[in-house]
């Protein structure tokens, strides 16, 4: 089971900031291990963001997003005590949710 | 020549079949919301056709932030901002990576367009901000420099 996320949600001018921070290793399938043998690709394909159930950011990812990824993004709707729920899910079907509320 | 099987790789794409052929794990193709085609893109063109457009067109109202040289490619920051109506997604490429396509954002109503990442770049490249709107695609690009790739072995 990876590490938690670190999630970050504050309400600013009627808006929501959410700043994350998630353990992955995101791992390209291009890099060699120490015998020359290739490391098999490994990285979050899917990233879903809802506030109150309805979704406020969804993505697609590649390979090239780094390692440990940071991502930040702004929606509005949302009040102070609401939760932030996010999701990910990588290409070996390995997946992770947290939440956070919005301070 | 056996004509379903040109049916199916017309129908899949080039691509996905040739992924298929090569034994692309299964949880990717059984998980079809993943845009595997438009993730093995090679240049802008080939992502946007995969993403459904025809072609993208510059826009000065998509900032892309991004720094002009990067010590670490395996860590390049990169916020995007797009100023342009109904903006539905917002896609992070990089030329010369061994593919093009980084990360896809789908922007529903209520939420701004607006990203903020960080990427691995292999080299000195271009960065594009690729951006979709009701009107088509458009994007800003970016020149990079990186002193150490992001992506070696």
């Amino acid at each position: 089971m990876a590490d938690p996320m670190r999630i970050r949600a504050t309400l600013e001018g009627g808006k929501v900031i959410v700043k994350v921070l998630m353990a992955h290793e995101m791992e390209t399938g291009y890099r060699k291990d120490a015998n020359g043998n290739l490391i098999p690709a490994h990285y979050i394909q899917e990233v879903n963001a809802t506030c109150n159930g309805k979704t406020v950011l969804s993505a697609q990812w590649g390979p090239s997003v780094s390692k440990n990824p940071f991502l930040a993004f702004r929606f509005s709707g949302a009040n102070k005590g609401d939760k932030v729920v996010i999701s990910w899910k990588d290409n070996k079907g390995e997946s992770r949710t947290d939440e956070a509320v919005i301070a | 020549m056996n004509v379903s099987r040109r049916i199916f790789l017309k129908a899949s794409g080039g691509v996905g079949a040739a992924l298929l052929l090569a034994g692309w794990p299964r949880g990717v193709l059984a998980d079809e919301a993943w845009n595997a085609k438009a993730f093995a893109g090679k240049s802008l063109d080939d992502v946007v056709k995969a993403l459904g457009g025809a072609a993208a067109q510059p826009s000065a109202d998509i900032a892309l932030t991004a720094p002009d040289i990067a010590e670490n490619g395996a860590v390049v920051p990169v916020e995007i901002e797009s100023k342009l109506p109904n903006t539905r997604s917002i896609s992070i490429l990089v030329e010369k990576n061994p593919n093009a396509l980084s990360a896809d954002f789908s922007i529903p109503a209520g939420t701004d367009p607006y990203i903020s990442t960080r990427v691995k770049m292999a080299e000195t490249s271009n960065l594009y901000a690729l951006v979709q709107t009701d009107g088509g695609f458009f994007y800003a690009k970016k020149e990079v420099k990186v002193t150490l790739g992001g992506c070696g072995g």
